[in-house]
C-alpha cells in the first residue's frame, strides 16, 4: 500500500474532541494562545448533546443548598472512592460555571422569579443525606444539547479553529513529553501531523464495548486507548456505570429527571420495588443500586411477563409535566416503542452508560505519566475520558456535565498558562510512521475477518460477564474470550480501500480501541475482590476498605495488562456504610 | 422480516455519477432505517458511507431523503415505510460520498447570522433573570440540532443556493426572541438581505421535514414580522428588503 500524503501543522495547543469538555477547554485556552480543535465528529454531533437531565450545582435557587452537601453526596455516591480534594474543587466551582453558562446564553428553565430552575436527581440530598434536594439545573430534557450548542456558539464568536472530521490516530510521546499528534482526515484520507506544545484529550467515553448502551456508536474510547498504547496508565477501569432506565431493547436513555419529577419503577407485579432496597431515597437512590435492584427483581422472576425488563411509571405526572419537562423522552418512547407515557407504562432495563475510569489526571487536568504524581509534560485530559477522580466507583447524575465544564476549563487554563515557559518539543524522526503502520495493517491483507463480527462478539461477552453483576469465573471466561478476539483482530481486513470517507476503516480502528479498553476493564474487575459502587462481585459482595480503598492503575507492558494501585485522597468525609 | 432498500451510491474515487443499488436484508420489527443501513454496511458492503452518531435523533448526523422526504434515519421505523425504501442524500449540497453531503456551506450560513448571545452589559454576579414566559418565546427554536433537513427540503433553497435557508433563520430566531440578547441590529442586515428571510415563500416543507417538530415556518414568520416592525420604527434600519421579493404585503 502506498504511504498516505502527510500534511503538517503547528499550534500552541491542540484539543482533541469537541464535546463539552473539549469546547470548554478551547474557549479558555484560545483566549491566550493559538488553539486547534480536532474532532472526528462535527462539534455539534458530540455525545454531550444527548445529556438530558441536568447539571448539578448548589445554587440554592428553590431551597437551601450548599456545595458541601453536594460534595458529601458525590463522595458517598462514589462509594468513597472519589478523591475528595477533586470533588471539593468541582462542587465549589459548579456554582460559578453554571452562572458562566447562563451568561453565555444557555436557556435554562426558570423559576417564577426568573432564576435558574432546579430539580431533584438521584443521590442528591440536603443536610448530608436527610432528603432529596433540588440541585439539578436543567433546560427541559435537553440540558446537554443546550450546553453543547452554547459552547459551540461561543467558539464561533471567539473564532476558534476547528478541524472537523479528523480522527486522532496517535500521540507523539517521547522522553516523558507530548509533542503533538497524528490524525486521519476523513474527507481525504491524508494524515495530518500536529506539532504542539500541549495536547488535551477530550474524546469521551466507551460504552460501545457493551451490547446495550446509551452511548453513541462513536463512543469508542479513542483517546484513552491511544494514550494507553503509548504507555499511559488507565485508572479505575473496573468501574462502569449502568443506568437503570434504558429503553427496553434499545438502550436509549430515559433520564433520571423522569424520576426526579416523580416517576416510579414497578416490577412485573406492579410493586414499587425500590421501597425494599432504598427506603429513604426510593426511586432516587444512586444508579448502581437501582440497576442491581432491577437485575435482582428480574432474576427472582418479577420482571414484566417473565422477561428481562421492568416498568417506569410516569402516568401520574400528567400530560403537562411530561410534555413540558420531558418532551424528548415522550417523543423517544412514542417513536421507538409506540408507547404513550401519559397513559402507558414504559419498559426499561439497565443500559451501559458512563465510564468512571479513564486517564489519571491532576486537578488541573494534566495527565499523570505514572498514574500517581508525575505529569506527562504537554498532555492533558478532561471529561469522560479522564479520571480525576470525582466519580470514584459510581457517578451521580448531573455530575458529568459539571465535571466536563469545570475540568475542561481548568485544563484549558493551565495549558494556556504553562505555554509561555515551554519551548517547542522536538518531533520524532518519522512522526506519522506508527499511524501509517496501523492503517497499513488493516488495509493491506487481501482477505480476512470483518470488524463487525468481532465487535458483536465483544459486546456480547462484556454484557454477559462484565456488566451489572460480575463473578470470578465469568470474568475469567471473558478474559479468555477477549484474548481470542484480540488475536482475531490481528487478521481483520478492511475491504474498502477508498481514501475518502472510509467508514469501514474508521470502524475497524474504533474496534481496536474498544478491545484494548475492554481488556483493561476485565483485568481490573477480576483483580478487585470486593464490591464497591458499580463494581459488584457476587463472589465478594461486601465493600472491603481494609484492602480495597484504593484506585487501580492498568498499564500495557509487552502485551499484558499490569495492575498497580494508589491511595484515595480523603479530606472531609471518612468512609461509612452506604445506605439510602 | 425482509426489507428491500434502494440506496443512492456514489464513490468519488470510482464513479462518474451517482447510481442506485438495491439490497434485500433481514430486519427486526422495531428496526429503523439506520439499523438497515448498518446491516448493509456490516454484512454486505463495508464501504457504504453515511454519518451517524447518537442513534436517537439528537446529534443531527443522519438527515437524508427517505422515500422522498427528509428524515433522520435513526428515527424512521422501517415497518411504517413503503418498500422498496429509497434512501438518497439531502438535496442541494454537494454529495461527497454515498449518503454524505458537504455541510460546509450549511455551517457558513449558520455562522452568518451570528448564532451567539450578544449583549452590551456586563453580566451580573449571578444569573440574568428571565421569566418563564420570556423563555417560552424562543423555547421551540432552541431544539434545533443543525441536521440540515429543513434547508435541504426547501424549494427556495433548491432554486437559489445563496438563500440563507430555514436552519440559519431558526438560529437567528432563537437569539432575536431571547430577552437577554441585544444583537438584533447586527443580525438584521443578513436577514433582510436579498438572500435573507424574504426568499421564504411559506411552503412549509421545512416544518414537515424538521425531526424536532420545530414550527420552522412560523419561526421564519416571526423573524419577518420583527424586521418589518424594526424598519417601521424610527430607530430601526431602513427597509432594504422590498427589492428581494418584498415582505408578504408587497
Ligand atoms: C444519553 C446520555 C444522557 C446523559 N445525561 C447526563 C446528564 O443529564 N447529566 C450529566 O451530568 N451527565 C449526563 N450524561 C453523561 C455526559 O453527557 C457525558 O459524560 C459527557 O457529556 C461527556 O462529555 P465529553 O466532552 O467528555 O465527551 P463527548 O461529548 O462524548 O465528546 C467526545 C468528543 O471527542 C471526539 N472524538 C472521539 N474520538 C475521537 C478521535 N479518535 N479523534 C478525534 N476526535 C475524537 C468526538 O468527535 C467528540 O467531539 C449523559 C450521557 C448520555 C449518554
Ligand atoms: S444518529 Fe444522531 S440524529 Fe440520528
Amino acid at each position: 500500500m502506498a504511504p498516505r500524503t502527510v500534511v503538517r501543522h503547528q499550534f500552541d495547543a491542540v484539543i482533541v474532541g469537541a464535546g463539552g469538555a473539549g469546547l470548554m477547554a478551547a474557549l479558555e485556552a484560545s483566549k491566550r494562545c493559538r488553539v486547534a480543535v480536532v474532532s472526528k465528529l462535527y462539534p455539534t454531533r458530540s455525545h454531550t448533546g444527548t445529556a438530558q437531565g441536568g447539571i448539578g450545582a448548589a445554587l440554592a435557587n428553590v431551597e437551601p443548598d450548599s456545595w458541601e452537601w453536594h460534595m458529601f453526596d458525590t463522595v458517598k455516591g462514589s462509594d468513597y472512592l472519589a478523591d475528595q480534594d477533586a470533588v471539593e474543587a468541582m462542587c465549589r466551582e459548579a456554582v460559578e460555571v453554571v452562572y458562566d453558562l447562563e451568561h453565555m446564553g444557555l436557556p435554562f428553565n426558570r423559576t417564577p422569579e426568573g432564576k435558574i430552575d432546579q430539580r431533584r436527581f438521584g443521590g442528591h440530598t440536603k443536610e448530608f443525606g436527610k432528603a432529596p434536594v433540588r440541585r439539578s439545573c436543567y433546560a427541559a430534557d435537553r440540558t446537554g444539547h443546550m450546553i453543547l450548542q452554547t459552547l459551540y456558539q461561543q467558539c464561533i464568536k471567539q473564532q476558534v479553529t476547528f478541524f472537523d472530521e479528523y480522527h486522532l490516530l496517535d500521540l507523539l510521546i517521547e522522553h516523558g513529553r507530548c509533542a503533538g499528534l497524528v490524525a486521519l482526515c476523513l474527507a481525504t484520507g491524508e494524515l495530518h501531523v500536529f506539532h504542539a506544545k500541549s495536547v488535551l484529550l477530550a474524546t469521551g467515553g466507551f460504552g460501545r464495548m457493551f451490547k446495550v448502551t446509551s452511548n453513541a456508536y462513536t463512543l469508542t474510547g479513542d483517546g484513552c486507548a491511544v494514550a494507553f498504547r503509548r504507555g499511559v496508565p488507565l485508572q479505575d477501569m473496573e468501574f462502569f456505570q449502568f443506568h437503570p432506565t434504558g429503553i427496553y431493547g434499545l438502550g436509549i436513555l430515559v433520564t433520571e429527571g423522569a424520576r426526579g419529577e416523580g416517576g416510579v419503577l414497578r416490577n412485573g407485579r406492579g410493586e414499587r420495588f425500590m421501597e425494599r432496597y432504598a427506603p429513604t431515597l426510593l426511586d432516587l437512590a444512586p444508579r448502581d443500586m437501582i440497576s442491581r435492584a432491577i437485575y435482582l427483581e428480574i432474576r427472582d422472576g418479577r420482571g414484566v411477563d417473565g422477561k428481562d425488563y421492568v416498568h417506569l411509571d410516569l402516568r401520574h405526572l400528567g400530560r403537562d409535566v411530561i410534555e413540558g419537562k420531558l418532551p424528548d423522552i415522550a417523543d423517544f418512547v412514542r417513536t421507538y416503542l409506540g408507547v404513550d407515557p401519559v397513559k402507558e407504562l414504559v419498559p426499561v432495563q439497565p443500559t451501559a452508560h458512563y465510564a468512571m475510569g479513564g486517564l489519571p489526571t491532576t486537578l488541573e487536568a494534566q495527565v499523570l505519566a505514572d498514574g500517581v504524581s508525575r505529569p506527562l509534560i504537554g498532555l492533558y485530559a478532561a471529561g469522560e475520558c479522564a479520571c480525576v477522580s470525582v466519580h470514584g466507583a459510581n457517578r451521580l447524575g448531573t455530575n458529568s456535565l459539571v465535571d466536563i465544564v469545570v475540568f475542561g476549563r481548568r485544563g484549558g487554563r493551565h495549558m494556556a498558562n504553562a505555554l509561555a515557559s515551554m519551548d517547542w518539543p522536538t518531533m520524532p524522526a518519522a512522526p506519522e510512521a506508527r499511524a501509517q503502520d496501523l492503517i497499513g495493517r488493516l488495509t493491506s491483507p487481501a482477505s480476512g475477518e470483518s470488524a463487525a463480527q468481532i465487535r458483536a462478539e465483544l459486546q456480547q461477552i462484556m454484557m454477559d460477564h462484565v456488566s451489572v453483576f460480575r463473578v470470578g469465573d465469568g470474568l475469567k471466561e471473558a478474559l479468555g474470550g477477549l484474548s481470542s478476539l484480540r488475536s482475531r483482530y490481528q487478521h481483520v481486513a478492511v475491504r474498502d480501500r477508498a481514501l475518502q470517507f472510509n467508514v469501514e476503516l474508521e470502524e475497524a480502528l474504533e474496534l481496536g480501541y474498544l478491545l484494548d479498553l475492554a481488556w483493561a476493564t476485565a483485568v481490573a474487575a477480576l483483580a478487585r475482590t470486593e464490591s464497591r459502587g458499580a463494581h459488584s462481585r457476587e463472589d465478594f459482595p461486601k465493600r472491603d476498605d481494609a484492602n480495597w480503598l484504593k484506585h487501580s492503575l492498568a498499564s500495557l507492558h509487552d502485551d499484558t495488562v499490569a495492575l498497580a494501585y494508589k491511595p484515595v485522597r480523603i479530606t472531609k468525609f471518612p468512609p461509612k456504610e452506604r445506605t439510602y | 422480516m425482509e426489507i428491500r432498500i434502494k440506496i443512492q451510491r456514489f464513490d468519488p474515487e470510482r464513479d462518474e455519477a451517482p447510481h442506485w443499488r438495491q439490497y434485500q436484508v433481514g430486519a427486526q420489527p422495531m428496526d429503523r432505517v439506520l439499523d438497515v443501513l448498518h446491516t448493509v454496511r456490516w454484512q454486505h458492503d463495508g464501504g457504504l458511507a453515511f454519518r451517524r452518531s447518537c442513534g436517537h435523533g439528537i446529534c443531527g448526523s443522519d438527515a437524508m431523503e427517505i422515500n422522498g422526504r427528509n428524515r433522520l434515519a435513526c428515527k424512521e421505523l422501517v415497518k411504517s415505510l413503503r418498500q422498496p425504501i429509497t434512501v438518497a442524500p439531502m438535496r442541494g449540497f454537494r454529495v461527497v460520498k454515498d449518503l454524505m453531503v458537504d455541510m460546509t456551506a450549511f455551517f457558513e450560513k449558520y455562522r452568518a447570522v451570528r448564532p451567539y448571545l450578544m449583549t452590551d452589559d456586563a453580566p451580573p454576579e449571578k444569573e440574568r433573570l428571565q421569566s418563564p414566559e420570556q423563555r417560552e418565546r424562543y423555547d421551540d427554536t432552541t431544539k434545533c440540532i443543525l441536521c440540515g433537513a429543513c434547508t435541504t427540503a426547501c424549494p427556495s433553497f433548491w432554486a437559489n443556493g445563496k438563500f440563507l435557508g430555514p436552519a440559519a433563520i431558526v438560529q437567528a430566531h432563537r437569539f432575536l426572541m431571547d430577552s437577554r440578547d441585544q444583537g438584533a441590529e447586527q443580525r438584521a442586515g443578513v436577514l433582510n438581505d436579498a438572500s435573507g428571510v424574504w426568499r421564504c415563500r411559506t411552503i412549509f416543507n421545512c416544518t414537515d421535514a424538521c425531526p424536532r417538530g420545530i414550527q420552522v415556518t412560523k419561526a421564519i414568520g416571526d423573524v419577518k414580522k420583527l424586521l418589518v416592525a424594526r424598519s417601521a420604527s424610527p430607530d430601526g434600519p431602513p427597509a432594504r428588503a422590498q427589492r428581494a421579493g418584498g415582505p408578504p404585503s408587497a
